[in-house]
């Protein structure tokens, strides 16, 4: 597939969806230009979720078109092209008895393939994978027997280690011991500006992402914003009130 | 027991049969028990034993289907079973646990009704309960071999495959693994293996066999292919250990290989506790 660089790697164009009667997304459109890392904010129940789902493909569009790197969702094949990272306590048993090498290297099934076995030079990633996020000297330790924080650099280094150039994380810092959500986001920094990768950071979190980010969109239903971080810095408390549709304190502002 | 198993067929085929089990029970135990679905191999034992019961009952009724081998029904009935649990796994999508339940009632409900039929219970049919070291014949010990080799060479080509799903469903599925087609493979594997392991284990007690050696490596396995490699020492020490009793005590198998997977569970907890202290 060939990406043409000034190409937005996502493009949602009047995006809505409802479960019953009522839409959970209206109208919803915007871009997401290479190298960005986005972050999407808003109350629970805003349907960030629901968007999630849809850029993923694990729900199929109702109204509207979702381009992924300019191909139509319903086409798109490449899905090791993008890094999926979840809130951890849905879809993990934490008694599982696997090292966090098998778990790192379990991200490269889908790359792999049917009836193929990982070789040398996939382990090898696994370490790099694993080193990007600083975990390398835990590799043959028990997944479970990590903490919070510890676990979800493991499941980020599963997503890296296909080499997506795309990677969506759902708040990734639910699990994570507070002392340590700002070594957290200092990671996902590094791995965006040195490694190039795209980011979209799913999070309630208003205040503590917005100096790391470089784009915000913030949706309640619809999107209420969507530019770049330092606009979004801009807004005051009561635009962003508006935007949640309650009151919104904002933390860490420094402007 | 040596001059035993030199001498008496059946005695060798129980014990290669043993060994093959013993493999291959606790090895697709490890799935199971971590994908939180032990009460699986109840469910699809019990209706096995329908299978089985069925066969007898034609068996009874046509002279013509004396020489069919109950294992065929048993197996066949396993994995109709396997697909109804898949089925209604669907229909209660947030009560997935009811599928086993429903099954397994349903299994034994057709076994009492076939058992009646039948005129009652026979000295066969004991043996396909509890397990017994002279039941198994040589066109048995083919089909399982049969079965262990199908087992054995599929998991090998779908492990990381299993692997993922086992560990998170949700991120495989995401994945665009095809986790449908990749489950349902799997319980077909485990339907096949549940009536492969009742000769010799039992009806009654296969769930036991794919459980308590993966129950007993959880206490102390570090990663995934060490909880396969314990659970499947383990597993191959209560079979042939548990036959050996059998033979020399005149007990039924399923009694002596259970129990020594509970001695080998009881002392993986202790010793784990005393590690730890």
């Amino acid at each position: 597939m060939e990406i043409q660089d000034n190409h937005p790697i996502i493009k949602v164009k009047n995006l809505s969806y409802k479960y019953t009667k009522d839409k959970v997304l209206e109208d919803v459109s915007f871009e997401v230009p290479r190298g960005a890392f986005l972050a999407i904010v808003g109350p629970n129940g805003s349907g960030k979720s629901t968007l999630l789902k849809l850029i993923l493909g694990l729900l199929r569009t109702q109204e509207g078109t979702i381009k992924l790197f300019d191909e139509n969702i319903r086409l798109f094949k490449e899905w090791q092209q993008i890094g999926f990272v979840s809130q951890k306590a849905n879809s993990f048993n934490s008694g599982f008895p696997a090292t966090v090498f098998e778990v790192v290297q379990s991200g490269l099934t889908k790359k792999l393939g049917l009836f193929k076995f990982p070789k040398k030079a996939d382990k090898q990633k696994v370490k790099k994978a694993l080193e990007a996020v600083d975990m390398l000297s835990f590799q043959h330790r028990n997944i479970g027997e990590l903490s919070g924080g510890q676990q979800q650099r493991v499941f980020i280094a599963r997503s890296l280690v296909s080499e997506p150039q795309l990677l969506i994380l759902d708040e990734p810092t639910v699990g994570v011991d507070s002392k340590h959500v700002h070594q957290f986001y200092e990671m996902l920094e590094m791995l965006n500006k040195q490694l190039g990768i795209t980011l979209i950071l799913v999070t309630h979190d208003v205040g503590t992402v917005t100096d790391k980010v470089t784009h915000v969109a913030c949706l309640n239903k619809k999107l209420h914003f969507h530019g770049d971080a330092y606009e979004y810095n801009q807004l005051n408390e009561e635009e962003l009130s508006s935007f949640y549709g309650h009151d919104v304190k904002l933390l860490s502002h420094n402007h | 027991m040596i001059s035993g198993l030199l001498q008496y067929e059946f005695l060798q085929n129980a014990f290669i049969t043993g060994i093959i089990i013993g493999v291959l029970a606790p090895l697709l135990g490890v799935f199971i028990v971590v994908r939180r679905m032990s009460m699986i191999a109840d469910a699809l034992s019990h209706v096995a034993l329908a299978g089985i019961a069925f066969s007898l009952l034609l068996q009874k009724s046509f002279v013509s289907l004396v020489g069919l081998n109950p294992l065929y029904m048993g197996m066949a009935f396993s994995v109709g079973g396997s697909l109804f649990i898949e089925k209604l796994r669907t229909i209660y999508k947030h009560y997935q646990e009811l599928a086993i339940p429903i099954i397994l009632s349903g299994g034994i409900g057709l076994s009492v009704i076939f058992i009646s039929v039948a005129d009652g219970f026979n000295a066969d049919l004991y043996s396909y309960l509890f397990g017994s070291v002279s039941a198994v014949s040589r066109s048995d010990l083919y089909v399982i071999i049969g079965v262990g080799i199908a087992v054995i060479v599929t998991l090998i080509l779908l492990y990381k495959e299993l692997f993922l799903l086992s560990f998170d469903e949700e991120h495989a599925k995401a994945s665009g693994i095809p986790s449908k087609v990749i489950h349902f493979i799997f319980i077909v594997l485990v339907a096949l293996v549940i009536a492969a392991s009742m000769r010799v284990v039992g009806i009654l007690l296969v769930s036991s066999l794919m459980t308590l050696p993966v129950a007993a490596s959880l206490r102390f396995a570090q990663g995934f292919k060490q909880m396969i490699g314990y659970s499947v020492v383990f597993g191959e020490i209560s079979v042939v250990g548990g036959l050996f009793l059998s033979y020399e005590l005149d007990l039924a198998p399923g009694g002596t290989i259970v129990m020594l997977a509970v001695l080998i569970l009881v002392l993986a907890i202790i010793i784990d506790k005393w590690r730890n202290r």
